[in-house]
């Protein structure tokens, strides 16, 4: 609050008060560590991909038709958010939520997805104690898993401030930080689709 | 930085989505239905994903908006080369030499 009685009204909302460009900013530093978190993981599995130690291989697990459906879904979530914040730079509160709350439906089904994924490699007899391929396999999709489940419930949060708070600077700002972590969650899987599953369907 | 408020359809963020589906799908068809060996397709699908990487950052994420636009830009050079110095330098250690065997 301090440092909000510098407002620069010809901003979109969300960068109006220098607080928030901060707090902005300081997010894309946050997301540039989460890259680097991701990095190490794909640096394990991509040092550990065909170490099967007598259990399943990528091509006896990986189904291309759900991880394709996995991809739409949550690409398509990624898009959703990118108009969500559209609607919210035309002040149009109730355009915002309503792409909101689409882009987490489709998020949970990404997730219900791969909570399917998991259930059906264990069936196949592919858990995290199977191979060091399915250890760092498991370790990298869960983390990513892990990181959409958490956006789910932020976002969930926000949309109830949204609701009780209607469209201020700082409401707005939460709402497009939010936006940036859901888009890097597309971004990340991009080379999840592209260096593990496809990488090990490589005829 | 251009500011969409006045705006009335997210041109930019339809042509991304068109554009991310396209080269998802083409990297799906490169990898299941051609015979190019693994290191052609890797090299070609491996250019697609970071295409359609870059694309969103700058055509979803706002990348370079506002008055830190530049210092997010940098941000995300030093990351990338993050990310090639841990996962190609892990790769390159521990599967050449001695940790080959």
């Amino acid at each position: 609050m301090i440092m909000s009685a510098k407002v620069d009204t010809s901003l979109p909302l969300e960068y109006q008060t220098e607080q928030d460009r901060m707090n902005i900013l300081g997010f894309w530093v946050f997301l540039g560590a989460e890259i680097v978190l991701f990095a190490t993981l794909f640096g394990v599995y991509g040092v550990l991909y065909e170490r099967f130690a007598g259990g399943p291989t990528h091509k006896d697990i990986f189904v291309i038709k759900d991880v394709m459906i996995q991809t739409v879904l949550l690409l398509t979530s990624s898009f959703t958010m990118g108009i969500a914040i559209f609607e919210m730079r035309r002040h149009n509160l109730k355009g915002l939520i309503i792409w909101l709350v689409i882009t987490l439906a489709l998020g949970a089904g990404f997730l219900f997805m791969e909570i399917n994924e998991f259930i059906h490699y264990a069936h196949e007899g592919a858990t995290m104690q199977t191979s060091a391929f399915l250890s760092s396999l498991f370790v990298l999709l869960g983390t990513h898993g892990a990181h959409v489940t958490l956006g789910i419930g932020w976002a969930t949060m926000v949309i109830i401030q949204l609701l009780k708070r209607g469209l201020t600077p700082t409401t707005a700002r939460k709402t497009f930080i939010i936006g940036l972590y859901w888009h890097f969650l597309d971004v990340v899987w991009i080379f999840i689709f592209t260096f593990v599953y496809l990488k090990g369907l490589v005829a | 930085m251009e500011h969409q408020q006045s705006k009335s359809f997210p041109i930019s963020h339809v042509i991304g989505f068109v554009v991310s589906l396209v080269l998802t799908f083409a990297a799906a068809g490169i990898t299941l239905k051609t015979n190019l060996s693994f290191k052609v397709i890797m090299w070609i699908i491996g250019s697609l994903a970071v295409i359609q990487a870059g694309m969103q950052l700058f055509m979803f994420m706002h990348l370079r908006e506002g008055e830190d636009g530049k210092t997010n830009l940098v941000n995300m050079i030093y990351a990338v080369f993050m990310v090639i110095v841990i996962v190609v330098g892990s790769i390159w250690v521990l599967t050449s030499g001695h940790a080959a065997h």
